[in-house]
């Protein structure tokens, strides 16, 4: 066990590991990369659903919904058969990911539009606001906390998942855990692990660092 | 991409194993979770300053992804049902541990106050007031654990584990439909007849709810 954990240190400082395109510092890119993009569009998919959704009250069975289904899909299932059905491309791990991001999206944006308080929302059409007014500058500012909290959990979510682009046969830091697990290569595989955590967790830790600070101001 | 129909009638033994290895693995997870949790809940709901703590490090633990979970386990169980088990049973605790928690803030003082002045011991009040009242809120947390976990047993398949996820390595390594579809397909119908059951279950422990709904 000592052994392994010297070899592990060796192969996560090992200069070598660092560069050229299966380095440590490509593999990362990739995986940040792979990451970002697929929260973007999920960003953008899920993040009007819910403010509709919330604004106008209605669908809120399908939003409840949505989420429990994202958590049962099984992601490998999901990956392997958009593989199968389309071919090699970046496009599986996307639906995948994509699919995996919307509801913890949608979720939460509903969540923090049905938290703003009826009484301001009232207010706001007191004073003679427009529906789409009332949206953009009352719930959703006031939303916004909440809204930020899906997209960090999406985010999180989905940089622990983009392993398995390596799965079919594309880059990320998952190259190290596939390529380790075939290759029987212990050391490999527990550093490619050991990454991928380290990153989701310091993700996390400074996108609520941010929200902390961005919404300091706040009581709630 | 079509069905293979005949495949599923060839395989129906197979798929009768693989569900319930499936189910089998996942629910001895959430067991094994709430096991650890109820007690570290107590813990966190009485003692104030380790609330944090553990509820911080349960989240730490669920930002590390599943598959490392897993692999970083490799050097202590090996391929094997166990490893499996326990990146579950991890998993669950995040879920579990917040939801026990909750529910336990969420019991009126006044009903503990009560069971006190009627000079019911701490323990007692703990079984028979708080864990009842606090019931609703974990067993929320029962159904969100075992609906994520049956849904994350096929990612142990990449250390040779899996349940139904072994099909979706087989129909990946034949370039073969059929039996990812079949587990993509099981593994919903799995989470969605588990939450029922847990539903039920919640109906027949909390008898006194059922007069108010």
């Amino acid at each position: 066990m000592y052994e392994l954990f010297k070899n592990l240190g060796a192969w996560l400082v090992g200069g070598e590991q660092w560069a050229g395109p299966d380095g440590i510092a490509h593999r990362l890119a990739e995986h940040l990369q792979y990451s970002l993009l697929a929260t973007l569009i999920a960003t953008a998919i899920g993040l009007p659903l819910g403010l509709l959704i919330g604004h106008t009250g209605k669908g809120a069975f399908l939003a409840i919904n949505l989420a429990s289904f994202g958590r049962a899909l099984p992601t490998v299932g999901l990956v392997v058969l958009v593989f199968l059905a389309g071919g090699l491309s970046m496009l599986p791990v996307y639906v995948a990911l994509v699919a995996l991001a919307v509801p913890a999206i949608v979720t939460n944006t509903y969540a923090g539009m049905t938290a703003v308080d009826p009484d301001v929302k009232d207010a706001a059409r007191g004073q003679g606001m427009r529906g789409h007014q009332v949206l953009l500058q009352v719930e959703l500012p006031l939303a916004l906390p909440l809204i930020m909290t899906g997209l960090r959990l999406a985010l999180i979510q989905v940089v622990a998942t983009a392993t398995i682009a390596a799965y079919v046969s594309f880059g990320g830091l998952g190259r190290y855990v596939f390529d380790g697990l075939a290759q029987r290569d212990l050391v490999q595989v527990l550093g490619g692990a050991v990454l991928v955590a380290v990153v989701a967790v310091a993700l996390d830790l400074a996108l609520s660092a941010l929200q902390r600070f961005l919404f300091r101001h706040r009581t709630a | 991409m079509t069905i293979d129909w005949s495949w599923i009638g060839d395989h129906t033994d197979d798929l009768t194993t693989l569900t319930i290895s499936h189910l089998q693995a996942a629910l001895t997870a959430v067991f094994l979770g709430v096991l650890i949790s109820l007690p570290l809940a107590v813990i966190a709901h009485r003692v104030r300053p380790l609330r944090g703590f553990l509820l911080g490090v349960s989240n730490v633990l669920f930002t590390i992804p599943s598959i490392a979970v897993f692999v970083l386990l490799l050097p202590v169980s090996g391929l094997t049902r166990t490893t499996t088990v326990i990146g579950l049973t991890i998993y669950t605790l995040v879920v579990l541990l917040r939801n026990t928690v909750e529910g336990l803030d969420s019991v009126p003082v006044k009903a503990k106050e009560a069971a006190k002045a009627m000079g019911t011991r701490p323990l007692r009040t703990l079984l028979t007031v708080e864990f009842p009242l606090a019931l609703p809120v974990i067993m929320a947390g029962v159904r969100i654990a075992t609906v994520m976990s049956i849904s994350l047993v096929s990612v142990a398949t990449y250390i040779g584990d899996g349940g139904l996820g072994q099909l979706f390595t087989d129909g990946f390594q034949r370039n073969f439909p059929t039996p990812v579809i079949v587990g993509v397909v099981l593994t919903l119908l799995l989470a969605v007849v588990a939450d029922a059951a847990l539903v039920a279950l919640q109906y027949v422990l909390t008898p006194w709810r059922r007069r108010r709904a």
